[in-house]
């Protein structure tokens, strides 16, 4: 199991993994925002964390059809199928991986982009509590959505499709928090289901894809 | 441990091309399956292997025992030969990734990353594969492919070393690999030309055949 992690976080971040393909995403999304919208401090400040939470959504969306897609193109899913770990383990500990290359950097780099934005001081904290407790929920959702379309040629349309709609209850709690937090509001009621959602995903998730694979292989 | 198929169909995009299959392979036996191209060799040893169901009868001694090797050979590219057989011999809970380099001539190659390994080592390194999963029964699918007749010689000494400890192989192939072994010929066990098998799926598979 830890070879697994070890081993996907390792192709990910050598020549053309991928890596940074989410932070550059997230990156340009920051920059380009307020270019378009103007330099009004205060409307900035209104949409910066639904911008943010937009921007690091997309972010992880760019990567997702590459989580089983190529393990299939080249073989590997077929032997870690019949390979003496349960293929649930297979499943969470490669959306785990997913997370840690690009849901904690997307999270860490986060209130750098959020200056750009203008978002107001009280606002930093909860933006990374809430982007810490949400971006797993991103990578499990997306990893049942790449099992559900691995083995068809460019899957990556349908994969999106399939996963945005389950991608909306996170964005909403996610963007709520950081909303509440930069106004100076409580923020516990979007925190707490911002993180069931994410239990949630990873207790159930994790066989499901896994019976999407197997369905898949057949 | 012996591997038992008895009366297995087999079917591939709903269409059985397999019926009645039955054979035996003890520890320390080959067998050869042979056909030709398009009869099920191998959709029968992904049955086998437990990568899909049966569409009837049963394997004994398949799944966990089995160590499946087909045409991809699962490595990745920006790994080395080293990093990939380490990988896999993480997986698999053993050792021996130096005997494996050793017995599939790769020790020169160990620090290569495997997109620059030519198409027959590349192969190899699939093939020293199993030599680190420790698993008593190879289903190998034309493991040969793209050898040249050097490194199937090493294959063949390979597999004498993998059945001289007990373990035992099922291989498709059309090549002779010097090695003592039982043919079985999948031609009798063709199915019946449109043969749907009864799943949802076949359903569908029957009317774009």
């Amino acid at each position: 199991m830890i070879a697994l992690l070890i081993r996907d976080v390792r192709l990910a971040v050598r020549a053309g993994g991928g890596f940074g393909l989410g932070l550059a995403f997230f990156l340009l999304v920051a920059v380009l925002v307020p270019l378009g919208v103007g330099p009004d401090g205060g409307t900035l400040a209104r949409i910066a964390p639904g911008i943010l939470w937009v921007g690091a959504l997309l972010a992880c969306l760019l990567s997702l059809d590459r989580l089983f897609a190529l393990d299939y193109e080249d073989g590997s899913l077929d032997l870690l199928v019949t390979a003496p770990i349960p293929l649930e383990g297979v499943v969470a500990v490669k959306a785990l991986a997913h997370w840690m290359v690009t849901g904690l950097p997307l999270t860490l780099v986060a209130p750098v982009l959020g200056v750009l934005l203008n978002l107001p001081a009280p606002g930093y904290f909860w933006l990374v509590v809430s982007l810490a407790l949400g971006t797993p929920a991103l990578s499990v959702i997306g990893a049942f959505g790449a099992a559900l379309t691995v083995g068809l040629k460019r899957g990556g349309l349908l994969l999106s499709l399939l996963v945005l709609p389950l991608y909306v209850p996170t964005l909403i709690f996610g963007a709520e928090a950081v909303k509440r937090g930069a106004e100076g509001m409580a923020t516990g009621t979007p925190l707490a289901l911002l993180a069931a959602i994410t239990a949630g995903a990873a207790a159930l998730l994790p066989f499901a894809a896994a019976a999407a694979i197997r369905i898949n292989l057949r | 441990m012996e591997l038992r198929v008895e009366n297995v169909s087999v079917a591939r995009g709903g269409i059985t091309v397999l019926q009645g299959v039955g054979f035996a392979v003890q520890p320390g036996q080959v067998l050869i399956l042979r056909g030709p191209n398009g009869v099920g060799k191998t959709t029968l040893l992904r049955v086998i292997a437990g990568l899909q169901p049966s569409v009837a009868g049963t394997v004994f001694g398949g799944g966990d025992a089995v160590a499946y090797a087909a045409h991809a050979d699962g490595l990745k590219a920006t790994l080395t030969v080293a990093e990939n057989l380490a990988f896999w011999a993480a997986i698999y809970g053993t050792r021996g990734v130096e005997a494996a380099l050793v017995g599939m001539n790769l020790v020169d190659l160990r620090g290569r990353l495997a997109a620059n390994l030519s198409a027959g080592q590349k192969r190899r390194l699939g093939l020293a594969r199993l030599l680190v999963t420790g698993r008593p029964v190879w289903v190998l699918d034309e493991p040969t492919v793209s050898l040249d007749v050097a490194s199937v010689a090493l294959f063949g000494d390979a597999l004498r070393g993998h059945l001289a400890v007990g373990g035992s192989a099922l291989i498709a192939t059309h090549i002779d690999l010097g090695v003592a072994a039982e043919v079985l010929d999948l031609t009798p066990f063709k199915a019946r030309i449109g043969t749907v098998s009864g799943d949802f799926d076949a359903a569908f598979g029957g009317d774009f055949a």
